[in-house]
């Protein structure tokens, strides 16, 4: 595959440099600063090209028509939005990777068409959300546009919720729970799966039913 | 009508006391508060701080009941991007963005969402004017 990577700060440098270990790939780094791109090209080798990655006549040097994928990891989302949509429009690039720094900025680059987005943000938080004892819910994933996300709970020590089978909780029908963790392993539950202390359970449910799943499996009782 | 424009430079200022004096609401946004100055002491429009790619800001300035957004920021890619917002998220009936690169402005044309304008393209048409006679695109 013939990978363009724009953006050589230390997102785009660890890629390329874990890309180039399978030498299959074929790698290019564009990155517009001369010190990071001469850095770069003394660690790496000549797998760079100085310039503006933004830029149609750099894209062009760079042979972005024959690229697989084009990965836009610059610190600034205007410009990852203005790599990928060239890219994809004017270059034909089948598939566009965007990093995005703004959260809200998720929903723009999805209806624009960037096939595969990664809110850095919204990774991190998920690791802070995690080691927060009080938080019931922990988001692993959210698909905004979908309406959807991944979270993650713990079952805490008392709740009222260990013991019972599954299907006797009132859990939503917008919510699934594929997997259960416990001790280390994974379960897949189903309706007579009775939930236990220190089990955590991944869910999948609409962003509209999060509080109301939150509830139930920390034990609260829901008004009807 | 309601104009929101996003950058106070030149043309971004020089747009916004245009169209004040022609009896519309306009609003500017720029990062930079010295940009304000370009207004004058006697702007009739109103100015937010702030960034024009941020929904936040928009919000600020009325993009939910404006009528027209220009985005005339010195940056084609923030102009790009906060203009398809406008169009995209906001719905705003009326968007043009200014793109330095010819080439951006093409395959921004084509996509169709917003108007775009190059001031590259048109100066060097205007100078091939001048120099050659007149010559066609």
């Amino acid at each position: 595959m013939y990978i363009i990577i724009v953006g050589g700060g230390k997102v785009g440098y660890y890629l390329a440099k874990t890309l180039l270990r399978n030498q299959q790939h074929e790698v290019l780094i564009i990155e517009k600063d001369k010190r990071k791109f001469e850095l770069i090209t003394s660690e790496l080798g000549a797998v760079t090209l100085w310039g503006d990655g933004s830029d149609a006549l750099v894209m062009e040097e760079a042979g972005m028509a024959r690229a697989d994928a084009v990965v836009a990891v610059t610190g600034d989302d205007e410009d990852n939005l203005m790599i990928c949509q060239m890219a994809k429009k004017k270059f034909g690039v089948k598939r566009t990777i965007a990093r995005i720094n703004n959260p809200k900025n998720e929903n723009i680059f999805k209806r624009l068409g960037i096939d595969s987005t990664i809110s850095v943000t919204d990774l991190i938080l998920a690791q802070i959300e995690r080691h927060i004892p009080a938080q019931s819910l922990v988001h692993l994933l959210t698909l905004r546009e979908a309406g959807v996300s991944f979270v993650e709970a713990k079952v805490p020590p008392d709740s009222p919720v260990i013991g019972k089978p599954l299907r006797s909780l009132g859990i939503p029908d917008d919510c699934v729970i594929p997997l259960i963790i416990r001790n280390g392993k994974g379960v897949v539950p189903y309706g007579e799966t009775r939930l236990q202390n220190g089990d955590e359970i991944i869910a999948v449910t609409t962003i509209a039913k999060e509080d109301i799943l939150g509830k139930i499996l920390s034990g609260e009782t829901i008004e009807k | 009508m309601k104009v929101i424009i996003m950058g106070c430079g030149r043309l971004g200022a020089h747009l916004a006391r245009r169209l004040v004096q022609a009896g519309h609401d306009v609003t500017v946004i720029d990062r930079n508060s010295d940009s304000f100055a370009r207004l004058g002491n006697d702007f009739k429009g109103t100015v937010v701080l702030g960034v024009g790619i941020d929904e936040d800001v928009l919000r600020r300035a009325g993009i939910e009941t404006a009528d027209a957004f220009i985005a005339v920021s010195n940056g084609d890619n923030t102009n790009a991007m906060a203009a398809q917002i406008a169009k995209l998220v906001f719905q705003v009936p009326h968007v043009v963005a200014r793109l330095y690169d010819p080439v951006r402005e093409e395959t921004y044309h084509t996509l169709g969402l917003m108007e775009t304008i190059c001031p590259t393209v048109m100066a060097s048409d205007e100078i091939c004017k001048i120099i050659l006679g007149d010559v066609s695109r």
